[in-house]
């Protein structure tokens, strides 16, 4: 398991260096030349100038500028941001990336519950109202024009019904006078999340075989105690009106994206599960007389997780474009953004930054796939 | 079975041996071989089409598509017959008669007309047909990419199957849109350059994978075995026994192709930035940045036709190609009980 789990890691690695590879070949074949770029920006101080030129080696050939390049990109060094001059790439970036982070997880994870569940559903009661309804709407939302779909989330949500805000990450009324950045509060807000998710992993491994209280069981109740913890924690900390509001924002954005890719997920798992379900060993629970939803949940849809746990990796590129397209709609600055933003303004060097970044995203994604593929399939992890 | 049945030994190609001496005549004996194959496969569309018919999502989605055919045709009908091009020309033409634009719908603008005083159904039929010929062109590019590199690695094997796959999870492990995003800041892309980056990238990454693994198990076949032991090349093995059977699964991809191509055309579009004439993304850029989105329903007619039509075509696409997949895989069938 160990050995499959360096291989892969070690061809992650080969990948993200053939990613910076193609970033870089690409803005050297574009018209144009990168280095004219520096030397002609107006707003780029001369002393800065010859700075980067030096740094980046663009008065040497093209192989040793590859190699600079290369050398930079691992060490950090991503250059100056045109656009927002005299900020390094590497510092904008690293503002954003928690924002996206956060963005694409959660509705990845709900997405893939949602569908999951829904998936499993409908492949239990073939041909049902359900089945309709769900394979329409899915496919619906699926294939929904995604920029459309988001203005018509903001339109009805925010702006009909005034529930969240109509984009952006804060509300600048809210935050006058206070003496924190939002990148504080925000740091802070997802230490809790982590911490929270930790506890209630934790809580469910150490409670699973307890005693029940009355109905529910102590790992639910031990989630459910800290659930109300963490608001009240907040209230007292003094910045909790702040973090209240980046929630708020954060909310539409989250479901929108969610909505879009569950479906993906949702029939995929209806194929898969149909597959299953004519497996003999689902016939073989069925005969021993266990109850429908165990056959379904424990005999079917655990051996169904599989092929959806493999293509996982489609659905994560598939959000990770969709948050770039819902960044845009909903002004949410994360890496998205920042990418659009820079390719508006040819500001070259975030360009290849933010690429490179979303890059690792999706390359993240896929080793959290196979860790995720291993834990789940024993006959990987017994090889 | 339904298909008509050899019932008669010189029906069948390659049974003339049967018949007096052995004499070969090739040239007829291609051909007969050539009209029973065509018989043949005439058969599995047959029955194919049969189990279609059987999904009403399928059948609805295929109308769809039927019907927007029909809009892209009907526009340079239109322009010939009844649209002066200075008025509904769906990039230069500007209609006089309205007071205000964006003007509503009206009986001389069924759907109204832009901010910038242009015929939006004009607009609109215009881009239908666009969107087909992008659509389809991502499509057999990529199809014909992916099935050629599926079964060359499947056949093959070793260090030709790693080369292709490493490629292939290199693509898929790049976000695309992000990458057109990219692109398109350094490049100025087109419809064909589009059509074509998109074919290419999908015809190297995750199709070709797909593709390949039927193609592995389409090798092992025995009418494989029993081709290369009557003396037929690598190519011939290929072309001949490998890739037919690979179409069904590569026309089922390449509905899907063509569902992304369009989206990924309108969200560049969207974003404004893309070197198009005219399309449905390009549509709601216009109207976006106007300013006229957050009028939500009050001009309606801005967004809603083209948000609408994207959302149907890629939808008609991608059903149908679901539907196709219940064709394809026996195993997501419903059972007749």
């Amino acid at each position: 398991m160990t050995g499959y789990l360096l291989r892969r890691a070690g061809q992650m690695v080969l990948t993200l260096f053939l990613i910076i590879t193609l970033t870089f070949f690409l803005v050297q074949a574009q018209p144009g030349d990168y280095a004219t770029f520096y030397a002609l920006n107006p707003d780029l101080p001369a002393e800065v100038r010859s700075q980067i030129k030096e740094s980046f080696g663009l008065d040497k050939p093209l192989w040793q500028q590859y190699l600079i390049h290369m050398k930079n990109t691992f060490t950090g060094n991503f250059g100056v941001s045109f656009g927002h001059f005299p900020r390094p790439v590497i510092e904008v970036l690293a503002e954003r990336i928690p924002r996206t982070a956060v963005l694409f997880l959660t509705a990845t994870a709900s997405s893939f519950y949602i569908g999951f569940f829904l998936g499993k559903a409908i492949a239990w009661r073939r041909g049902g109202f359900l089945e309709y309804a769900a394979t329409i709407s899915g496919a619906t939302l699926f294939t929904a024009f995604t920029p459309a779909f988001a203005l018509v989330m903001i339109w009805i949500f925010a702006f009909k019904l005034g529930w969240f805000p109509v984009g952006k990450f804060l509300d600048p009324l809210v935050w006058r006078g206070a003496d924190v950045t939002a990148n504080h509060v925000f740091s802070y807000m997802l230490l809790t999340a982590a911490a929270f998710i930790a506890f209630a992993f934790l809580g469910m491994l150490v409670f699973r075989r307890m005693a029940r209280v009355g109905p529910v069981s102590m790992a639910t109740l031990l989630v459910m105690a800290a659930a109300l913890a963490v608001p009240v924690a907040w209230a007292f900390s003094g910045i909790g009106h702040l973090a209240l509001d980046i929630l708020r924002h954060m909310v539409l954005p989250i479901v929108t994206l969610t909505l879009i890719s569950f479906a993906g997920t949702m029939l995929l798992t209806r194929n898969s599960m149909l597959e299953t379900m004519r497996e003999d060993y689902v016939m073989a629970a069925r005969a021993k007389g266990l109850p429908e939803n165990l056959v379904r949940d424990r005999h079917a849809a655990r051996n169904a997780l599989l092929p959806v746990v493999t293509s996982l990796v489609y659905s994560l590129i598939f959000a990770i474009d969709g948050s770039v397209i819902i960044e845009s709609v909903f002004s949410w600055p994360g890496t998205g953004l920042t990418l659009l933003e820079a390719v508006r303004s040819e500001d070259l060097p975030l360009v290849m930054g933010s690429m490179v970044f979303i890059g690792l995203f999706s390359l993240l994604a896929h080793v959290i796939v196979d860790v995720l593929y291993v834990y789940l399939d024993p006959r990987i992890r017994y090889r | 079975m339904i298909g008509p049945q050899p019932n008669h030994p010189t029906d069948a190609g390659g049974s003339s041996a049967h018949s007096g001496p052995p004499d070969i005549d090739l040239g007829r004996g291609r051909f007969q071989i050539i009209v029973a194959r065509a018989r043949l496969a005439l058969r599995t569309v047959r029955d194919g089409w049969s189990i279609f018919l059987e999904s009403r999502i399928g059948l609805l989605s295929l109308a769809t598509i039927l019907v927007f055919a029909l809009m892209a045709v009907a526009h340079p009908i239109l322009m010939a017959t009844v649209w002066d091009a200075d008025v509904y020309d769906p990039v230069t033409g500007y209609s006089f008669g309205e007071a205000y634009h964006p003007a509503a719908p009206s009986w001389r603008h069924l759907l109204g007309t832009d901010p910038l005083g242009r015929d939006v159904l004009s607009q609109l039929l215009s881009s239908t047909r666009s969107e087909f010929v992008l659509g389809i062109t991502a499509a057999l590019v990529t199809v014909g990419i992916a099935t050629t590199v599926g079964a060359v690695a499947a056949y093959y094997g070793g260090l030709v199957d790693a080369l292709f796959m490493r490629l292939a999870d290199l693509i898929i492990a790049l976000p695309g849109i992000s990458l057109l995003i990219v692109l398109s800041a350094l490049f100025r892309l087109n419809l064909f350059y589009l059509a074509l980056i998109i074919g290419i990238l999908g015809g190297f990454g995750g199709t070709a994978i797909i593709l390949k693994s039927q193609a592995l198990s389409i090798r092992v076949k025995p009418y494989i075995e029993a081709a290369r032991t009557a003396g037929g090349g690598h190519f011939h093995i290929i072309w001949v026994h490998l890739i037919p059977n690979l179409l069904p699964l590569s026309l089922l991809y390449m509905m899907f192709t063509v569902t992304g191509a369009i989206f990924a055309e309108a969200v560049l579009s969207f974003l404004g930035l893309l070197d198009l004439r005219m399309s449905w993304g390009i549509m709601i850029h216009t109207a976006n940045t106007g300013g006229y989105l957050l009028g939500g329903a009050k001009y309606w007619w801005l967004v809603i036709p083209a948000g609408a039509s994207i959302t149907l075509l890629c939808s008609a696409f991608y059903l149908v190609g679901r539907a196709l997949d219940e064709v394809v895989n026996p195993r997501l069938r419903r059972q007749h009980d």
